[in-house]
């Protein structure tokens, strides 16, 4: 009680209290603003499930249903026997998976070489590296197309797994920042001890970098799960494909199928959303370090 | 003992010190897998791209030589490669500063220490990472003209239906619409950005008694430039790259009336529908000559608005 009277006496807290209701208030705006763009990017996911779970007669009748009535599941197991469904989704787990194991194991190995040893010419090389990040996709894509048609990697799942085995760029160039930041006084102290630069490697280094490792893991399983032009170029045989380009055969087959469509889309982002919840703070982390430090 | 043939004289030229060409080799041992890939995937493409430029190439037989054939042919004989320029033109002038604008507005809302801030921050960033193919589809079926979403709303409040995709004064809109949707990665960075920015800065600004508006006209803007500046750079060789979203949406035509074919759209075309490898090349090139002007020219304007933290210009 005491403090309570002392409080609406005292007249600066008086006034910080008004103050704070008044921020308060200024941030009503702020609020009604930011919800308001919440739902706008929330209604695409909400239709999207909404169409899922409808009959065609529901889809089109006018006005639109936001909540269907009666649900209809059986889009979802009818979309995946529409299309070899499983099929491709373990084409491109397969794809996904190794890109992200290859990735991670290369390019943690190569960014070593650009952070840790001092050899003559690394600056050189590594501008060299970074200026590659740059150049245009089209650019390169025809004559690698070629080679790999010359090497029989067309149409065969290798044309999307093979390139991860020579690691990317923008992932070296994340790990090698990272790990500019490990000092190097450990690396010296593990040398007195005898270690050599594998070991160091292997003991040390990748162990620390552990938070940078799962970013590269994470934004690797994302581009090989959504990529898209790749497995277009390089995939025609039906037992090949991908969820995204087998989806893009079935959206252009079938038009006007949007329950079975928007079902088999769901299934496709799915993953997506849980390993996003799953991995929440890596993910954001992963994409505050590429925009701040890059 | 390394210290002193550092200091001492240098042996002029490709003389190494014993410890040099130790790990010169270490180094390139751990840079091998990258070395050779960027030799066989990139350096050797690049050449490649090169002179299948100044050839017709049809896959079948092997390259003609035609000199700048290609590139006269583009340039003068064309219309539609003119249309496909413009088209890319007007979506990269207008999708950039707009996805640039919504992240910063966004980001500065949610750094206004409101309530619930990773939970909005979430709703914004999924979108960023739903498949372009999903998304292309979930988007196709919002903007259908007769039974779309968006029409519907429309309807609903008594004002006339747009033929979202197939107009082609809405198409493009459309597209950037579409675009703007997936801009969340940006919020996310401007919002880590906005969060590094020292606090005294405003407090120093408020002693002086500076407005909202003054203090993000002179503070906030200014410490947002460097990512500012990595946007735009992203931006732009990612408009001149757009492909997958005009593709899925238009199954490859570029319509409606070509307002969709996009640079790499019609790239992707003459290449792997009409096989024509030399004169997809010769795009290629334009494209690169196009996009590294445009990046040396933000670089070199960088110097005069873009902040860096401690120091002068870097």
């Amino acid at each position: 009680m005491a403090t309570v009277t002392s409080s609406t006496l005292s007249p600066s807290a008086s006034r910080a209290r008004i103050r704070a209701r008044k921020k308060g208030l200024r941030k009503l705006p702020a609020y009604i603003m930011l919800t308001l763009l919440a739902i706008l990017f929330a209604i695409p996911f909400i239709w999207l499930l909404s169409t899922s779970l409808k009959s065609p007669r529901q889809i089109f009748v006018f006005p639109p249903q936001w909540i269907p009535n009666p649900f209809v599941w059986e889009n979802y197991p009818r979309s995946t026997t529409f299309i070899p469904f499983w099929r491709y989704m373990g084409n491109t787990l397969y794809v996904t998976l190794f890109n992200v194991i290859a990735s991670v194991a290369v390019c943690s190995f190569v960014a070593y070489g650009f952070a840790r040893i001092k050899w003559p010419g690394r600056n050189i090389v590594f501008l060299v590296l970074i200026s590659t990040l740059m150049i245009p996709y089209p650019v390169t894509l025809i004559p690698t197309f070629l080679i790999f048609r010359d090497l029989g990697l067309v149409n065969t799942l290798n044309a999307l797994t093979v390139p991860a085995l020579f690691g990317s760029a923008f992932y070296i160039f994340l790990l090698r920042q990272f790990y500019m930041t490990i000092p190097m006084e450990l690396s010296q102290a593990a040398k007195i001890d005898g270690a050599s630069e594998f070991q160091i490697y292997w003991r040390i280094i990748l162990p620390l970098a552990k938070p940078a490792l799962a970013v590269v893991a994470l934004f690797a399983f994302i581009a090989n799960w959504n990529d898209f032009l790749g497995p277009l170029i390089f995939l025609n045989d039906k037992n090949n494909y991908t969820l995204a380009i087998g989806l893009y055969g079935f959206f252009g087959r079938s038009r006007t199928e949007w329950g079975l469509l928007m079902a088999a889309a769901t299934l496709m982002i799915a993953p997506i959303i849980l390993l996003f919840f799953l991995t929440q703070r890596t993910f954001i982390e992963g994409i505050t370090l590429t925009g701040l430090k890059g | 003992m390394a210290a002193i043939s550092a200091t001492g004289p240098r042996p002029r030229r490709w003389r190494m010190s014993r410890s040099d060409r130790h790990n010169l080799i270490l180094g390139l041992l751990f840079i091998s897998p990258w070395l050779i890939g960027f030799l066989i995937l990139t350096l050797y493409p690049i050449a490649a791209s090169a002179y299948y430029s100044l050839t017709r190439y049809d896959v079948i037989s092997s390259p003609e030589f035609v000199g700048l054939g290609n590139y006269v042919d583009l340039f003068t004989k064309n219309p539609l490669f003119w249309q496909a320029v413009g088209n890319t033109l007007y979506y990269a002038v207008i999708a950039i500063p707009l996805n640039i604008c919504i992240a910063i507005g966004v980001a500065l809302l949610l750094n206004l220490e409101v309530r619930g801030r990773s939970v909005y921050r979430t709703v914004f960033f999924l979108p960023s990472i739903v498949p372009d193919i999903a998304a292309a589809m979930l988007w196709a079926w919002i903007l259908n003209p007769q039974f779309g979403l968006a029409n519907a709303m429309l309807k609903a409040l008594g004002l006339p239906t747009i033929g979202w995709l197939t107009d082609p004064n809405w198409s493009k809109p459309s597209l950037i619409l579409i675009n703007a949707w997936a801009f969340g990665g940006s919020v996310v960075i401007f919002l880590a950005a906005l969060q590094d920015i020292p606090r005294q800065l405003y407090e120093a600004a408020d002693l002086d008694g500076a407005n909202a508006w003054v203090r993000t006209r002179y503070i906030t803007l200014p410490m947002l430039t460097p990512v500012i500046f990595f946007n735009l750079i992203n931006g732009i060789i990612g408009a001149f790259q757009y492909f997958t979203n005009a593709y899925v949406i238009t199954g490859g035509s570029g319509g409606p009336a070509g307002s969709t074919t996009f640079y790499s759209l019609l790239l992707y075309r003459n290449a792997f529908s009409y096989f024509k490898m030399g004169y997809a090349s010769a795009m290629a090139w334009i494209l690169f000559a196009a996009v590294f002007v445009m990046t040396l020219l933000l670089f070199k304007s960088s110097g005069r608005w873009v902040y860096y933290e401690g120091g002068d210009n870097n």
